[in-house]
C-alpha cells in the first residue's frame, strides 16, 4: 500500500535468490574487512537496544576461547512487534548468512535461533530452510550448524542474559552485568546475541556494500528499520523505512486521521501524545535533533476513543505476569503501580498519589537489575504526565 | 515402570542427560500428557540427576508448561494484549464461554478444551488472535471462532 510522504524500502524483504554468492563472498573475505564494513556501515542492533552491531562481533571474536557462540534472538515478545517472524518467513537465508558470517569471524561452531513458544508453528518450514542452508555450508567446507531451541511463553527471555539460562534449563532470570554476553554468555562462554533483523541486515550490507546502507537514516541511526504497525491503523502490518522520521509524519501516513497518541517501542516503550509528534524523531539517541526515541520497531496507534487509562493497565498487567520476580523493586514495583492506579480510578487514593508512583517508576528505574523492570517507568512516566486527567476521571 | 517414568525415559534419551534438554524435555512431557506431573519431575530430575526443585524450578516458571490440572487436548490461547483487547478480544473469549461453557482457566468436562488468556501473541496487526495448540488463527470475529472450535469437534467425531 501506498504511503504519502514515507519512501518505503525493499532491502530487507528483497527475494535475492543468491544466497550461496553471497555467502561465498563473505567466507573469502578477510575478518577484519568484514567488521570494518559492518562497523562504518553504522548498523546498530534492531532489538530495541541498539548496540553497534560491528563492534559486538569484534570484542567477541577478540575473546580467547576454543567455545563461541552466536544466537539469533527470536524471542519477539515485545507488544505490538511481530517483524522478525515475517522476515524468519519471507527471507530466513539472510538470517542464516549473517549467523555464518558472525559465526567465521568470532570462531563458532555452533549456532542457536531461539524462537518463542508462540511461534512454533514457524519450526518445520525453518528446519527445512536450514538443512538446505548447511548443504551450502558444506560445499564451502565451513563447519558451522545452526539448531533451534524453543522458548516457553516468557517475555523475560527475550533479555539476552534470561535468555542464556532459559537455554541452559534454568529459570528465565536475567544476570547481573557485567560480564557481558561477548565474554560470558551461553554456557559462559563468548557468545554474540543479535536480533532476527539485525542478522538480516548484514546480508543487505555484505551485498550491497556499505554505502547504501549508510546513505540511510541519519547520524547515529543508519540505515533501514522494519516497523510493526498496529492499533487505529487502516494499514497494519509491516513497513520497512527510513530511520529519521518524524512521528507526524509517520501519524500522517498510517493513522486513522484521529490519533492521539503513538506508543512507540512496545509496552516498554514511550507513548507520545500528539502535541509532540512534530518534534519527536524515530532513530536511536544520539545527535539528533529534538527528542528521538529508539525503537524495536513497534508502532501502536491510538485514536481519541481509546481511553489511555485502559492502555496503562493493559500494560502494568502485561509486566506483572512478566517481571521474573528475581528482583524485589520489579516484582513489587509493577504490582504497586497497577495496584495504585486502580486505587487512583477508583477514587479511593487522591490524585496527588499519582507523583507518588512516578518516584516509584523512577526507582524501579535506577534500581531494577535488567531492562524489564528499569523500562516500566517509560511507558508508566509518559502515560501517566501525559494523559493524567485520563488517570483520575 | 510406569506411563511417566517411560515417557521421561524415552525423552532422556532423545535429547541426552544434561541440563540443557531439561526444557525441551518437559516440553515434550507436556505436549504429551498436557500436564507436568510432580511425579514427571521426579523422574526427570533421577534421569537428568539434578535436584527435583530445580526442575520444579524451570516447569512453574514457563507460561507454556504447566504443573496444575492437566490441560484439555486442544489449548486455546487467547491474545490479552493491548491491540488484541482493542479489537475485540473480549467478544472472542465471550464467544468460545459461551460455546464451551468454560471460562478462561478451565477445561471442558470431555478434557478436549482448555481456554486460556495470554500475553502477546506477536499477530498484532490482524488481531484480535489466538493459538490453539500450535496454530495461530487470526482476525477473529465471534462467528469465525465458532466455525474454527466446530472444525475441532467435528475432527474429534470423525476420529472416534
Amino acid at each position: 500500500m501506498a504511503t504519502k510522504h514515507l519512501m518505503r524500502l525493499d532491502l530487507i524483504f528483497k527475494n535475492e535468490r543468491d544466497t550461496a554468492d553471497i555467502l561465498k563472498k563473505v567466507m573469502t573475505k578477510s575478518n577484519n574487512d568484514i567488521i570494518n564494513e559492518l562497523i562504518s556501515s553504522g548498523l546498530k542492533g534492531r532489538g530495541g537496544a541498539g548496540f553497534p552491531t560491528g563492534l559486538k562481533w569484534k570484542l567477541t571474536a577478540d575473546e580467547v576461547s576454543d567455545e563461541k557462540y552466536i544466537i539469533c534472538n527470536a524471542d519477539e515478545g515485545e507488544p505490538g512487534t511481530f517483524k522478525d517472524r515475517e522476515i524468519l518467513v519471507r527471507v530466513p537465508d539472510k538470517v542464516w548468512t549473517g549467523m555464518a558470517a558472525c559465526a567465521k569471524i568470532i570462531g563458532a561452531k555452533e549456532g542457536f535461533i531461539y524462537l518463542r513458544g508462540e511461534y512454533d508453528f514457524l519450526k518445520k518450514e525453518l528446519l527445512k530452510s536450514i538443512d538446505e542452508f548447511h548443504l551450502l555450508l558444506d560445499e564451502l567446507n565451513f563447519p558451522f550448524r545452526i539448531n533451534i531451541f524453543s522458548g516457553s511463553g516468557a517475555y523475560i527471555c527475550g533479555e539476552e542474559s534470561a535468555l542464556f539460562e532459559s537455554m541452559q534449563g534454568d529459570r528465565g532470570e536475567p544476570r547481573n552485568k557485567p560480564p557481558f554476553p561477548t565474554q560470558k554468555g551461553y554456557r559462559n562462554k563468548p557468545t554474540v546475541i543479535n536480533n532476527v533483523e539485525t542478522l538480516a541486515h548484514t546480508y543487505s550490507i555484505f551485498k550491497y556494500g556499505v554505502d547504501i546502507f549508510r546513505d540511510l537514516g541519519v547520524q547515529d541511526s543508519r540505515g533501514s528499520k522494519v516497523f510493526s504497525v498496529s492499533g487505529d491503523t487502516p494499514i497494519p502490518g509491516i513497513y520497512e523505512l527510513e530511520f529519521g522520521m518524524t512521528l507526524q509524519r509517520f501519524v500522517e501516513d498510517f493513522g486513522d486521521g484521529d490519533a492521539k497518541a503513538v506508543q512507540v517501542g512496545g509496552a516498554s516503550g514511550f507513548c507520545v501524545p500528539r502535541k509532540k509528534f512534530e518534534k519527536t524523531i524515530i532513530g536511536y539517541q544520539g545527535k539528533l535533533t529534538g527528542t528521538s526515541l529508539p525503537t524495536g520497531g513497534s508502532m501502536m496507534i491510538f485514536n481519541s476513543s481509546r481511553s489511555m487509562y485502559n492502555v496503562l493497565h493493559n500494560y502494568l498487567e502485561f509486566f506483572v505476569e512478566e517481571s521474573c520476580g528475581q528482583c524485589t523493586p520489579c516484582r513489587v514495583g509493577t504490582q504497586q503501580l497497577l495496584l495504585g492506579i486502580e486505587k487512583v480510578k477508583r477514587g479511593e487514593l487522591p490524585s496527588g498519589y499519582l507523583d507518588k508512583l512516578l518516584d516509584l517508576a523512577e526507582t524501579m528505574r535506577i534500581t531494577a537489575k535488567c531492562g524489564l523492570g528499569q523500562s516500566v517507568a517509560n511507558s508508566f512516566s509518559s502515560i501517566v504526565e501525559n494523559f493524567k486527567e485520563e488517570m483520575i476521571y | 515402570m510406569s506411563d511417566v517414568k517411560q515417557i521421561v525415559h524415552n525423552l532422556t534419551n532423545q535429547y541426552g542427560k544434561s541440563v540443557e534438554s531439561l526444557l525441551p524435555i518437559l516440553q515434550n512431557i507436556m505436549e504429551i500428557n498436557h500436564v507436568i506431573t510432580e511425579e514427571a519431575m521426579i523422574e526427570v530430575a533421577r534421569e537428568l540427576d539434578i535436584s527435583a526443585a530445580e526442575v520444579f524450578g524451570t516447569a512453574t516458571f514457563y507460561s507454556f508448561l504447566n504443573t496444575s490440572k492437566p490441560y484439555g487436548k486442544y489449548i486455546i490461547r487467547v491474545c490479552k494484549t493491548i491491540t488484541c483487547m482493542m479489537h475485540g478480544k473480549n467478544q472472542i473469549i465471550e464467544e468460545i464461554e459461551l460455546m464451551l461453557k468454560i471460562k478462561p482457566g478451565e477445561t471442558t468436562h470431555d478434557r478436549l478444551f482448555t481456554l486460556l488468556e495470554t500475553n502477546c501473541l506477536g499477530q498484532c496487526h490482524q488481531g484480535p488472535a489466538m493459538l490453539i495448540n500450535d496454530t495461530p488463527y487470526t482476525q477473529l470475529t465471534p462467528s469465525k471462532v465458532r466455525d474454527i472450535i466446530n472444525s475441532y469437534l467435528v475432527l474429534e467425531v470423525s476420529n472416534y
